[in-house]
């Protein structure tokens, strides 16, 4: 070293951490708007089963139980063990991916789960981790003249449209979308052009009449009953209806919370899962949902000074990758319930009753405290301690 | 070293486009809370209208019906609790589990078992399907006590109207049945399934007074319709009581006397038009309307020659027959064109134009005055003062007593009868009045018709001095909905002289009770009871010169639809009219011996029951018969 590094603490200037310096990291904060979120969910599939803990609120805690001790264990592990094994866990994802494909369990009207006997998996939702984590091993190691060069932007490329088509075949429109979106904030943030994104989006306007073709018929319905859902009230319009007339009459304060009769008498559909941010804001009006962003926004602002403080690109990358994930599910969620996108199954997180999102949020934030963790740690670009 | 600066511009770069993403999705955010605003405030009246509509229901509860009682308070019409077994298909474990079970209890047939499985697939799985209706105390009983054994099985109850008194009163009583097409009014309870609405009769008649006002419920039902929880109620009102004139002890004992005829008898209050029997027979069970008709039992009833679903006290029309010899007495008196003392010879017939005209006595009555004419109904007496007064003016005083329209009495279906008269004879049957037809008519043949209510009334209002009293069943003034006390008649006085009517009267207390009336062998014997009458038998066949000559045929050696039909009309008790009597007995044969024995037993029952009531001195209090 040539240069002192000058604004380096002295006990995490270290290319290894003991595991005490690493507990002693952890962002109890981070930890508590996470659990506070996850209160609130409980409270809510509570007051969904009529007051009582079965069957999702009592499940749902154990399944954050464990989602906690998987996040602090991710968050113990180096992050560069994260770097060097992000291509194999991209890997392991994909033939996942493929292997629902070829013979996954039919769930929905969709091929999402794959039964490996004791768990069901959304191999969609470890895709979401690991190609995040692949894009930031790729980009940390990219200077940025070769950033600069349309070739090298070709295998990132591959690497998000390869898993994306063969989600948007199962066919899951919402995590494909989630997965371009996610990885288009990461080619942004490693620096790529704007332009560049400019032509990628025009080219994609272009390809929507191609697109199209490729819809199932449901989707096709779903964007366009968004586009005028008064069409068919009582048809595939009545999601989107009874959820805006749930949500709209709960007003500024709300009905009480297990007094909202839209959606204790059924008329509000999947009120557990994909609409539960209606319940919550049917039963706490206004002034309860804006509560509730308002912790979102707070666990956006941890996960962006993470990504700031962090010394190697690599974490940068990783953490804002996780936080722009989790604010594209609770964005699309809130927004579809609330009419302003189309239906698509993306569940609210730490909230919606279901266990793989859950976990594989919670592994998500479990890396963002790696990151931060170990946000002093300097990375080579083999992943090395950069001695 | 390089590498190092380069990370610093790496990092000063990614906190710049971070700031970018980061305002970006701070944006987005904005806008959520903005939809949020404008959903949960801007438009919240809007939804909480669209949340109330999707979530209350409002149902119409119906009152019960009023009861129809008779003239001392006992139930005619009242509302039974109809216990039915019903099945929640959610509730059972399988449809079959539960129908064995309850199988073990009460019957339940294949057919049922067969149609429950139907109803089950057809309907959503917390509407309840009927098992079985009209179950006994005893089986509500069973199935309670074995409820923790039969899951999804409830036991509901609804009304329906019964008729504890089965045939007896049916006609006057109608009955009840579904409301349909072009019977709809404004009545919301209309709209309600299963209501139902008085079809005939009385039912018909004071309908909406015995329907009452309906009550509303306020459900919250889910999305699937079903009821959560009342969340406001509002009683309605029952239906008024309905309290008849009709006595049905005596209405009974009309209905046994006259057996298996094809009968109608009319009694009446001279003073009041209080209608104290009214029987027509043969008769029917208005249960089995409610309950439902078969096939079969519907043809017995509306082909049976007898005609047991007419009101023939109401709407049998009838040739009056002698019994029509009243009016053209009263007529010719009125108009004095005769005198009492005035003798026509009768020889058997007589001669008008080319045309014989014959007494029903062959040999002939001999010289009759007004009191003997009647008595022996000696049809060539009228036959002659017939001819002398005028066809018009008997007309005239039949139509005065009530003839040739409907009386006006508070039933359905009420028809008017014939009075003819020339200008009715030219529009009809396109011809001019003979004056053969004027003997004919005046003897209450011909087209003359009446109904059993027409010839009480007739008689009512002889018997009353000449007072317009109209026949009515129900006690009180009802209007639409509202029930008052009946104010005391004052009826019209019909301006004829108490002499002309006290002569007539003379003429029908010779009828039966002096030797040789035509209606001796049925007079009273009981004192102070003495009824005064005047037989009819109505031809309703022509008898042709060569039968007369061979010697009229008796009515038992004709079928039943040729023979004559027996008519009796009478007030009693002759001191003191109080009460009149119309007997019709359909191709009953003579008046004089098959309906006056009739009216006379009937006449004595009522005049009993008179005297009873006035020993009670107090009629004793209705029984509270309303059942909910």
């Amino acid at each position: 070293m040539l240069r002192p590094m000058p604004r380096m603490p002295s006990r995490l200037n270290r290319t290894e951490m003991s595991v005490r310096d690493k507990i002693w990291q952890i962002n109890w904060s981070l930890i508590a708007v996470l659990s506070a979120i996850a209160g609130i969910g409980f409270a809510t599939l509570y007051s969904a089963a009529q007051g009582s803990l079965e069957p999702w609120a009592a499940k749902q805690m154990v399944r954050f139980a464990i989602g906690i001790g998987i996040m602090i264990s991710v968050a113990m592990v180096d992050l560069r063990f994260w770097l060097r094994n992000a291509y194999i866990l991209y890997a392991v994802a994909m033939v996942l991916l493929v292997a629902v494909e070829a013979k996954g369990t039919v769930g929905m009207g969709a091929q999402r789960w794959i039964d490996i006997g004791f768990i069901q998996l959304q191999p969609s939702e470890i895709m979401k981790i690991a190609l995040i984590l692949s894009l930031s091993r790729y980009f940390h190691g990219a200077s940025f003249q070769e950033i600069g060069r349309p070739l090298f932007l070709i295998p990132p490329l591959i690497m998000v449209f390869a898993p994306a088509a063969l989600v948007l075949k199962q066919p899951d429109l919402g995590t494909a979308m989630m997965l371009v979106m996610s990885s288009g904030a990461l080619f942004f943030m490693a620096g790529v052009r704007l332009w560049k994104f400019v032509l990628v989006i025009a080219g994609g306007l272009g390809a929507v009449p191609v697109a199209w073709q490729f819809l199932r018929e449901y989707q096709k319905k779903r964007v366009l009953i968004f586009l005028n859902p008064e069409d068919d009230p009582l048809g595939a319009g009545y999601h989107i209806t009874q959820s805006k007339i749930a949500l709209g009459s709960g007003g500024m304060f709300g009905k009480g919370y297990m007094m909202g009769t839209q959606s204790r008498l059924n008329f509000l559909p999947e009120k557990q899962t994909d609409f539960i941010f209606t319940m919550f804001a049917e039963e706490w009006g206004m002034m309860g949902g804006l509560v509730l962003l308002g912790l979102y926004a707070l666990l956006l602002a941890f996960g962006y000074a993470i990504a700031m403080r962090c010394r190697s690109q690599f974490g940068r990358l990783v953490a804002h990758g996780i936080t722009t994930t989790f604010f594209l599910y609770f964005f699309i969620n809130t927004a579809m319930v609330m009419g302003l996108v189309p239906v698509v199954g993306v569940p609210l997180p730490l909230i919606s009753y279901g266990g793989t999102a859950m976990l594989s949020l919670l592994f998500g934030w479990g890396l963002v405290m790696s990151a931060y963790i170990h946000r002093d740690v300097p990375i080579s670009r083999r992943g090395m301690s950069d001695d | 070293m390089a590498g190092m600066y380069h990370d610093n511009d790496r990092s000063k770069m990614f906190s710049r486009r971070a700031l970018i993403l980061a305002g970006g999705k701070a944006t987005l955010i904005g806008a959520l809370a903005a939809r949020m605003y404008y959903l949960q405030v801007m438009e919240a009246d809007k939804y909480t209208v669209l949340a109330e509509d999707n979530r209350i229901s409002t149902r119409l509860l119906a009152p019960p019906r009023g009861l129809i009682l008779d003239r001392n308070g006992i139930a005619m019409a009242v509302n039974q609790h109809n216990y039915r077994v019903m099945l929640v298909a959610e509730r059972s474990p399988s449809l079959d589990y539960t129908l064995d079970a309850l199988a073990r209890i009460i019957a339940i047939g294949d057919g049922e078992r067969a149609r429950i499985h139907k109803e089950a697939r057809r309907r959503r799985s917390f509407v309840p399907i009927s098992v079985r209706e009209n179950l006994t105390w005893e089986e509500v009983a069973r199935v309670e006590v074995n409820a923790a054994d039969l899951p999804g099985i409830i036991i509901d109850v609804g009304q329906s109207r019964h008729y504890p008194l089965e045939s007896l009163g049916a006609h006057i009583l109608g009955y009840v049945s579904a409301v349909s097409e072009n019977e709809l009014t404004e009545d919301p309870l209309e709209e309600l399934p299963g209501f139902r609405i008085g079809k005939g009769g009385v039912e018909r008649i004071y309908d909406m007074a015995l329907r009452g006002r309906h009550g509303t419920s306020s459900v919250e039902v889910n999305a699937v319709g079903r009821v959560i929880r009342e969340l406001e109620r509002k009683e309605g009102e029952p239906g008024a009581d309905l309290n008849l004139t009709l006595d049905v002890k005596l209405q009974e004992y009309a209905a046994q006397r006259l057996g298996e005829e094809s009968a109608a008898v009319v009694v009446m209050d001279i003073h009041t038009g209080d209608v104290i029997v009214m029987a027509s027979t043969p008769s029917f069970d208005p249960n089995s309307f409610n309950r439902g008709l078969t096939g079969d039992e519907w043809k017995d009833l509306s082909t049976n020659p007898r005609s047991p679903l007419s009101n023939k006290a109401i709407a049998g029309q009838f040739a009056p027959g002698s019994t029509f010899k009243l009016m053209t007495a009263l007529a010719a008196l009125e108009g004095r064109d005769i005198t009492p003392e005035m003798r026509v010879f009768c020889s058997g017939h007589m001669q008008l134009g080319s045309i014989k005209f014959h007494c029903w006595k062959k040999e002939g009555h001999g010289a009759q005055d007004l009191i003997s004419g009647i008595k022996n109904s000696c049809d060539v007496y009228f036959y002659e003062i017939a001819r002398r007064t005028g066809y018009e003016k008997i007309a005239e005083m039949a139509k005065r007593f009530g003839l040739g329209a409907p009386t006006g009495v508070d039933l359905p279906n009420e028809r008017p009868g014939l009075i003819p008269d020339k200008a009715w004879k030219k529009k009809i049957l396109k011809q001019g009045w003979y004056p053969g037809e004027t003997l004919v008519n005046a003897i209450g043949q011909g087209y003359v018709t009446a109904t059993p209510i027409q010839l009480a009334t007739m008689v009512a209002r002889l018997a009353n001095g000449g007072f317009a009293v109209v026949p009515h069943v129900a006690r009180d003034q009802i209007a639409d909905k509202t029930v008052r006390p009946r104010s005391n008649p004052v009826w019209p006085n019909m301006e004829v002289s108490r002499q002309s009517l006290t002569l007539v009267r003379r003429g029908m207390f010779a009828v039966s009770n002096e030797p040789g009336g035509t209606a001796y062998k049925a007079r009273i014997t009981q004192e102070g009871m003495w009824l005064s009458g005047k037989t009819g038998s109505a031809q309703v066949r022509r008898i042709t010169m060569r039968e007369r000559e061979g010697g009229v045929k008796k009515n038992d050696q004709l079928p039943w639809k040729e023979r004559d039909h027996a008519l009796f009309v009478a007030y009693a008790p002759e001191e003191n009219p109080r009460y009149s009597i119309a007997v019709v007995v359909e191709h009953g044969g003579g008046g004089s011996v098959v309906a006056a024995p009739i009216a006379r037993d009937i006449l004595v029952e009522v005049q009993k029951r008179d005297l009873a009531r006035i020993a009670e001195n107090a009629p004793g209090a209705a029984p509270d018969l309303r059942r909910f």
